[in-house]
């Protein structure tokens, strides 16, 4: 009995191990295979030292050299012995068409247009109910998704915490004093009681700068909103909300790093340069009888960047 | 009586059939699951050799780096904004009030053994991942490789594309330090600025008003199951179409819209590509070993109302902030409503129609050259000068884009005024891709002229005694040995070579 017959009926091709394209594409394999080995014994070597520095808890490059080292050299030398001792080739393989024939593909249409179609059509009334509740699934189906994601935003993106006579504080929650800032200084405040919020820090924050010992008034209609020279900026960029973080003194700008918006201090912080469409919302301060410094409202328009419902 | 007992090794092999003990496990998998056939057209399968159809291969192989480092991170990273005093071994950190997500980064960076090596391998080889992509894509756009019947899977790469990038963001975004946290200010304040449903869905990702209660767990459960699960998926699917409809192949001698012409599956190409795997590995391992990458600790956990200077995205973002820059400042106030065309357009917009472009270019080139043939054999690009003219305009406004992003960088390293700057990367955006169609295009028909596309044989000059010089062609390369043989179907089986001494049956008879 011969097993091998049964395996390789005689319209099997076979290929004589001699024949050229079963040959190593190397012109010299003995020197290609003694370079692979040395690939091969310096990947072990690195793996395995990989291993070591892991295991000491060496520090974190000498563990990525090490790794980095002993998988390239693996790599290199597989590739190489793929690509200079194994089967040269050209090999080639014929593309069958994916398409099928006439007939078969007019079963396949018949199958859905006719004997499907024809299903429909005889109960309209079925097919009309069945669309109608899937439909209606489809749709209440995104509820339980889009309402339990997180409120609507009503209104809430109108309006800030600064309200009639809320004190101005720093980060650490002590009140700003009129006699606080020198001229030319800037600090961030926000509505007392809200600096530890992430509300505070994301919509409240304000900028508080200090230009002169004067009234400032920085356009018209905000006479008394920058008394003995203080003067409130919402601190959020109009572009794409990053924190105006830079106050250049000389020229009296505030600069948002994000984007390079541009804004000027004096001027009712009219953006002069970049991509940023309104001024920072300016916030009326007065000082009260103890020197605090407190707002004297809201801002008077949305702060940040824009979006559909802001009037 | 006499029977057949194998008790020499050789003898013993041949009762096991002339393929061993693997070909009984391979007949016993047959009996069960009928693998044989399915099993050999995949050894045999063949994959045509050029050093461009790798490319896809760094992406495939940056992925599977990707999801193995990802697991590592996941073991030792907590999603949550929680605030938690840090006590870990970084000390300018060390009592600052910091959310539990950054601790931990921070922490399984210092404090896991080989923490910081496999955070840095993710991000490396999350950069090489779309990058490779990228250039893949080129490869692919530039050859036609994605004419008929190959659409589909044009459509699959860019969507794997486009997820890429937003995983990426998402990932750059966990750790919650002060430069990936004005990120996710940018990010939220580009959904704001949808017209009509901007707000409910900036809401609805976010559970609010920024920051929300909810990014850091939503973003990391993004991150690390649904996009990736979604993304595994398609690189399947991608793989599948590869394999059913088979590899391209540059025209040249025996290769035709017919058949494929290369090396087998099994063993030269896998051969090739698990060393691929390792080498790709290797070097992300190197990187990660020698260029510090994203210093979380250096930059500071996020607050709010802190930013710092240079603050640019991941390079694969960086176009869109790019663009975002540049764009004026207009905006659409009116009738009750804000559109803010400043953000609107540059940051949703634009890449709309640039990825749109892409997704549609199959059926737009097939519009215009009427083509409706299927194409198995690829283009040299300066034989189709439009299509790469069209590539290479889109490519450089991309690269302007891109170099747009660090507006502020480039005026404080070249001491020019920023505005200076902008205006200039505003009249670039504008006419580089206006000049680049045109001078890509002379190229094409300039290189078509020069009959180019053999390689120079080298030349061997050899001085006589005399002193004449002859000049005889150099010993052909490797690569070109291949040209002079006939390419053949692979062999079923490989017989003894006809030289080789037929050796005895091996068997003993035994009498009993």
């Amino acid at each position: 009995m011969s097993d091998h017959e049964q395996r390789t009926p005689v319209e099997l091709q076979g290929l004589a191990a001699n024949d050229p394209h079963l040959q190593p594409a190397s012109k010299n394999p003995k020197q290609a295979e003694r370079v692979i080995a040395v690939c091969f014994v310096l990947g072990i070597i690195f793996v395995a030292a990989f291993g070591a520095c892991f295991w000491i808890n060496a520090q974190p490059w000498k563990i990525g050299a090490t790794l980095g080292a002993g998988l390239s050299f693996l790599g290199i030398g597989l590739v190489a012995w793929g690509k200079y001792l194994m089967p040269q080739g050209p090999f080639v393989e014929d593309r069958h068409d994916l398409a099928n024939s006439t007939d078969d593909r007019d079963a396949f249409a018949a199958a859905i247009v006719q004997r499907g179609g024809d299903v429909v059509k005889r109960r309209k009334l079925l097919g009309g109910l069945l669309g109608a509740g899937m439909g209606i699934f489809g749709v209440v189906a995104m509820f339980p998704l889009l309402r339990s994601l997180g409120p609507l935003p009503k209104k809430t993106l109108d309006s800030t915490d600064w309200r009639k006579g809320t004190y101005a504080v720093d980060i650490t929650g002590r009140r700003v004093r009129v006699g606080d800032l020198a001229v030319g200084s800037i600090v961030t405040v926000y509505p007392e009681g809200t600096q530890n919020t992430d509300r505070g820090q994301a919509v409240d924050q304000t900028v508080l700068i200090r230009i002169s010992n004067e009234n400032f008034t920085t356009m018209k209609g905000r006479e008394n909103w920058g008394p003995q020279g203080y003067l409130a900026y919402s601190k959020l960029c109009t572009h794409l909300g990053c924190p105006v973080g830079l106050y250049e003194q000389e020229l009296q700008v505030l600069v948002c790093p994000c984007h390079q918006s541009t804004f000027n201090v004096l001027n009712g912080a009219e953006p002069e340069f970049g991509p940023a469409p309104r001024p920072l919302p300016q916030l009326p301060l007065y000082v009260d009888a103890s020197g605090y410094i407190r707002a004297q409202s809201d801002f008077d328009q949305p702060v940040g960047p824009g979006f559909w419902e802001r009037s | 009586m006499s029977i057949d007992v194998p008790n020499t090794r050789r003898a013993k092999a041949q009762a096991k059939g002339p393929f061993g003990s693997v070909g009984k496990i391979l007949d016993e998998l047959d009996d069960r699951l009928g693998v044989a056939k399915g099993g050999r057209t995949f050894m045999d399968k063949i994959f045509p050799d050029h050093w461009s159809f790798m490319l896809g291969e760094i992406a495939l192989y940056s992925f599977v780096i990707l999801l193995v480092t990802g697991v590592f991170l996941t073991l030792y990273y907590i999603p949550s904004s929680d605030l938690v005093t840090y006590h870990g071994s970084y000390l300018p950190l060390v009592g600052q009030r910091v959310s539990e997500a950054y601790a931990s980064t921070v922490n399984l960076s210092f404090a896991v053994r080989g923490g910081l090596l496999m955070r840095q391998m993710h991000h490396w080889s999350c950069d090489i991942f779309v990058g490779a992509i990228v250039v893949h894509m080129a490869r692919v756009f530039f050859t036609g490789a994605f004419r008929k019947p190959r659409e589909l899977n044009w459509s699959i790469g860019l969507t794997l594309l486009t997820l890429a990038i937003i995983n990426g963001f998402l990932g750059y975004s966990l750790p919650d330090d002060l430069i990936s946290g004005t990120g996710i200010r940018i990010a939220y304040s580009i959904v704001l600025a949808m017209p009509v449903v901007g707000t409910y869905i900036a809401f609805w990702l976010f559970g609010g008003n920024f920051p929300g209660t909810a990014i850091i767990p939503r973003f990391f459960i993004l991150h690390v199951l649904i996009i990736p699960g979604i993304m595994l998926a398609l690189v399947g699917a991608h793989l599948y179409l590869l394999v059913r409809q088979k590899h391209t192949q540059f025209p040249g001698k025996g290769r035709t819209e017919k058949n494929v012409v290369g090396s087998p599956m099994f063993p030269v190409f896998m051969a090739k590509t698990t060393g691929f795997l390792f080498i790709v590995g290797g070097i992300t391992a190197l990187l990660a070993a020698f260029a510090q990458i994203n210093p979380i600790w250096q930059f500071g956990p996020y607050e709010a109302s802190r930013i710092s200077y240079a603050v640019q995205p991941d390079l694969y973002m960086a176009f869109l902030d790019g663009a975002l820059r540049i764009w004026p400042s207009w905006t659409f106030h009116s009738f009750g409503h804000t559109i803010p065309f400043e953000v609107f357009v540059p940051a949703i917009v634009f890449p709309g129609l640039v990825f749109g472009l892409c997704y549609m270019w199959p059926t737009i080139e097939r519009i215009f050259t009427k083509d409706n043939e299927l194409h198995n054999l690829l283009d040299r690009p300066i034989n189709r000068p439009k299509r790469t003219a069209a590539g290479v305009s889109v490519g450089m406004l991309i690269v302007v884009l891109f170099f747009a992003s660090s507006t502020d960088v480039i005026a404080n390293f070249f001491h020019v005024s920023l505005e200076e700057v902008l205006i200039a990367m505003r009249v670039l955006v504008v006419i580089t891709p206006l000049i680049s169609y045109p001078v890509t295009y002379k190229i094409c028909k300039e290189l078509q002229a020069a009959k180019g596309g053999k390689r120079k044989v080298a030349n061997t000059v050899t001085r006589s005694e005399e002193g004449e010089y002859v000049a005889t062609p150099a010993p052909v390369y490797v690569d070109d040995l291949h040209s002079d043989l006939a390419a053949m179907q692979v062999p079923r089986f490989i017989a003894p070579a006809p030289d080789d001494v037929e050796e005895g049956s091996g068997t003993r008879v035994v009498e009993r």
